[in-house]
């Protein structure tokens, strides 16, 4: 199929993919990507604001030294709350599952992903984990914390730990199904004239972000399996009283937890590319060594799980390698971050929300990388391991960064998406609210870390608490820049103006359909030349 | 990108196109591309248990040797014969249905079934013996001696590995027994084979997993 004659004939009404089956049961079984991704954003949205309840009842519990709210055991389940919707249910799918899913098929050109239906399936399984993990953390909750560490989570712990996994199990074939689907989708439907090195850098990382799901989370759920089996039958997998080797499941907690770390910060960064580029105007600097580094991080990624585990007794020369290789991990990420400077320097750069939430992820995603590397050496991490350091460090990568870029995202899509404006002072307040109120709740846990607070306890000492306060204090102006987007964007969906469609004057293939756009993408099968044409007029 | 579409004659017998394909062609190399992505999670499902096993062994070998004779030889060779054996029949059903035999490709693909329904059975009386000799860890598990934890962990990782391995066996058997009907219905031909083709990889995939099962769990203890 060479030419663009050969293409099946397009439905010639351009009624958008909304405008049509109005019923719950045609979006409950709708195969449209576009749709499942909304089905997706209801759900994540659900989810983010669960964990951030839970999220605000540690801030509050934290503002007296002694716990003004909480006992130690519901502070243990409030953080686990936290922990497991926050990491799986929210960061994992946030971005592949919602933008993904509305925007690869059509940033390739394509009318849908290779496989709809498991499309669909992903979404199901998403939920059914979803909810069940929800009512088994509300009705009793889990003490483990998110990352199930034995023996306590499998012979200690009077908790429904076994049903908490069992979520998480089942979540995690919705993970490995959308990054089978994303991964053929991009080998197997782009468009004549979309060539790898023209993908729109988002593709690139969702690409990659697909391998890393589909490599990882296998790992993941064969271990949360081990986890419910040694519970029920009592058997010593990672039990040392029983001969197992606690230290094992570790090294396979981690190789799945660690690349999802790069599951929820590579999204991230092909959306601050997209966002930059159409802002600036002009194509990001070094687009090729954009792909590469974006590769190097899926891969790398894989290889330094065991900084995770610089006390738990491994070997000393493991944790040196791991060391060295968590080192090597800074190499990609700086590129990026040069790049993405390289492509502001001289341009002519308007400061839309979008472009705001951007720049702050950069800044913010610096910071989170630079304490990263602190911790990447082990003489250092030793002190500084489950301190508040740690903490910060990893808020400022997972919502510093990922929850910045998911939202600046959001904003630039909107239009696309819906078909409607958002009002854009309301945005870029909340944005620049964002920025400040996270710096607020966070810096303080780096100062807190370092002088040796450390994680996971309802009380601290009495000199910690004006930095505790604080951060609480950033934690609720950064609650009100949460709920400030839900306010107004959902009033844009009624009061919105008229987007058009191509409102920021992009040159991705998204732009070139109409807003919202129809169910097959395209009317016409775009054909594409260059990507970032920034240089050329509009299509 | 669809250099492969140019050299197959795409005709009226092949597979209904979904719409979000531009030709036949395309739809295969998904499919096909799918299925060895899906392969490659298995491998890590597995590599999970693999890993586990690694590491035990590495910390009671004398225990895991001694563990393993409790394991029925004659039985697991037997397996792995017909496991090998029935992983030969779906690829030459595979080659017949490419060639229109559909007669031959049904019978080769229920025989392919029926081997592996034959290994679930002889896995079932080797289940059955470990019962009745007090080896199920966590249901009824009673060894005494220096080396009982560590027999302990070896069975359950052969009932982790093996019943994993069962499971994919008896979905294997189930997709190769629905092959078996549309063969004979005649959905398949010259022109339309990737299902067959896909339900093969699967199966083959089952069997290279058996054959780093085989040595690890009955021959590692029976050399010492």
């Amino acid at each position: 199929m060479n030419t663009i004659e050969a293409a099946v004939p397009m439905p010639s009404a351009a009624r958008s993919f909304l405008d049509r089956d109005y019923s719950l049961r045609a979006w409950l079984t709708t195969l449209d990507h576009k749709r499942i991704a909304i089905l997706y954003a209801l759900g994540i949205t659900g989810f983010f604001f669960l964990g951030g309840i839970a999220a605000t009842l540690i801030r509050v519990n934290l503002v007296e030294p002694n716990g003004l709210l909480l006992n130690a055991e519901t502070y243990n389940k409030a953080f686990t709350f936290h922990g497991v919707v926050m990491v799986w249910f929210f960061l994992i799918p946030s971005i592949p599952a919602t933008l993904g899913n509305f925007l690869l098929p059509l940033m390739i050109g394509a009318r849908d992903v290779a496989f709809p239906r498991l499309n669909l399936t992903s979404w199901y399984l998403y939920m059914m984990g979803g909810l069940f993990t929800v009512a088994a953390l509300l009705a009793g909750g889990v003490d483990t914390g998110w990352t199930f560490y034995t023996p306590f989570s499998t012979m200690f712990s009077n908790t429904n730990v076994i049903l908490v996994v069992v979520g998480v199990f089942v979540t995690g074939f919705s993970s490995i199904l959308t990054g089978l689907n994303f991964i053929v989708t991009v080998h197997a439907l782009r468009t004549p004239g979309m060539t790898w090195f023209r993908l729109p850098l988002f593709v690139w990382t969702m690409y990659a972000v697909s391998l890393v799901m589909v490599l990882a989370t296998p790992v993941l759920a064969m271990t949360l399996a081990l986890i419910g089996l040694e519970r029920l039958a009592h058997v010593g997998i990672f039990d040392p009283a029983l001969g197992g080797d606690p230290l094992l499941f570790q090294h396979l907690f981690w190789f799945y937890s660690h690349p999802a770390v790069y599951i929820m910060i590579l999204p991230a960064m092909g959306v601050v590319s997209e966002i930059i580029a159409c802002f600036v105007r002009r194509r990001v600097f070094g687009y090729q060594f954009m792909t590469y580094s974006i590769l190097a991080l899926a891969v790398i990624g894989f290889l330094v799980w065991g900084h995770h585990m610089f006390v738990s007794g491994q070997s000393m020369y493991a944790s040196m390698v791991f060391s060295i290789l968590s080192f090597i991990v800074a190499v990609p990420s700086a590129i990026k971050v040069f790049n993405w400077t390289a492509t502001l320097r001289k341009g002519d750069i308007t400061f839309e929300a979008p472009m705001l939430y951007a720049l702050g992820f950069v800044g913010l995603f610096m910071m989170g990388g630079l304490t990263g590397l602190i911790l990447a050496a082990p003489a250092l991490d030793v002190p500084l391991t489950d301190t508040y350091f740690v903490i910060a460090h990893f808020h400022y990568v997972m919502v510093g960064g990922s929850v910045m870029a998911y939202l600046g995202g959001i904003h630039f899509w909107w239009p696309k998406i819906t078909g409607k404006t958002y009002p854009e002072g309301w945005a870029r307040s909340a944005a620049v609210l964002m920025f400040f109120g996270f710096n607020l709740t966070f810096f303080p846990q780096y100062i807190l870390g370092y002088e040796g607070m450390p994680r996971r306890y309802h009380s601290y000492l009495p000199e910690f608490q004006v930095l505790n306060v604080l951060s609480s204090a950033g934690a609720s102006i950064l609650a009100v820049a949460y709920l400030l987007p839900i306010a107004y964007l959902l009033w844009s969906l009624r009061y919105g103006g008229v987007a058009g469609d191509n409102p920021w004057d992009a040159r991705g293939l998204e732009w070139q359909t109409t807003s919202p756009p129809p169910k097959e993408n395209f009317l016409r099968r775009p054909v594409v030349r260059e990507a970032y044409a920034y240089d050329e007029p509009a299509p | 990108m669809n250099a492969h579409a140019a050299d197959v004659n795409w005709n009226a017998k092949s597979a209904p196109l979904e719409e979000q394909y531009d030709d036949a062609g395309q739809q295969r190399v998904a499919a096909t591309l799918g299925m060895w992505v899906f392969l490659a999670t298995e491998v890590l499902f597995f590599g999970v248990l693999f890993a586990s096993y690694t590491i035990f062994r590495m910390l009671y070998p004398d225990g895991f040797a001694a563990a393993s004779r409790h394991t029925d030889m004659v039985l697991g060779t037997a397996e792995t014969a017909v496991l090998l054996t029935s992983s030969c029949l779906i690829a030459l059903g595979v080659r017949a249905v490419k060639l229109d035999q559909n007669r031959l490709a049904a019978g080769l693909l229920a025989c392919t079934a029926g081997l592996g329904l034959a290994f679930l059975v002889m896995h079932g009386f080797e289940y059955h013996k470990e019962y009745t000799e007090h080896l199920i860890p966590g249901v009824d598990f009673v060894q005494h001696g220096p080396y009982a934890r560590a027999v302990e962990l070896f069975f359950c990782l052969y009932y982790c590995i093996t019943g994993f391995h069962s499971l994919h066996v008896a979905i294997g058997v189930a997709a190769i027994l629905v092959l078996v009907v549309r063969v004979r219905h005649g959905s398949f031909g010259s022109q339309r084979y990737t299902t067959p083709e896909l339900v093969a990889l699967y199966w083959h995939l089952v069997d290279i997993v058996w054959i780093f099962v085989y040595p690890l769990i009955y021959l590692v203890g029976r050399s010492g």
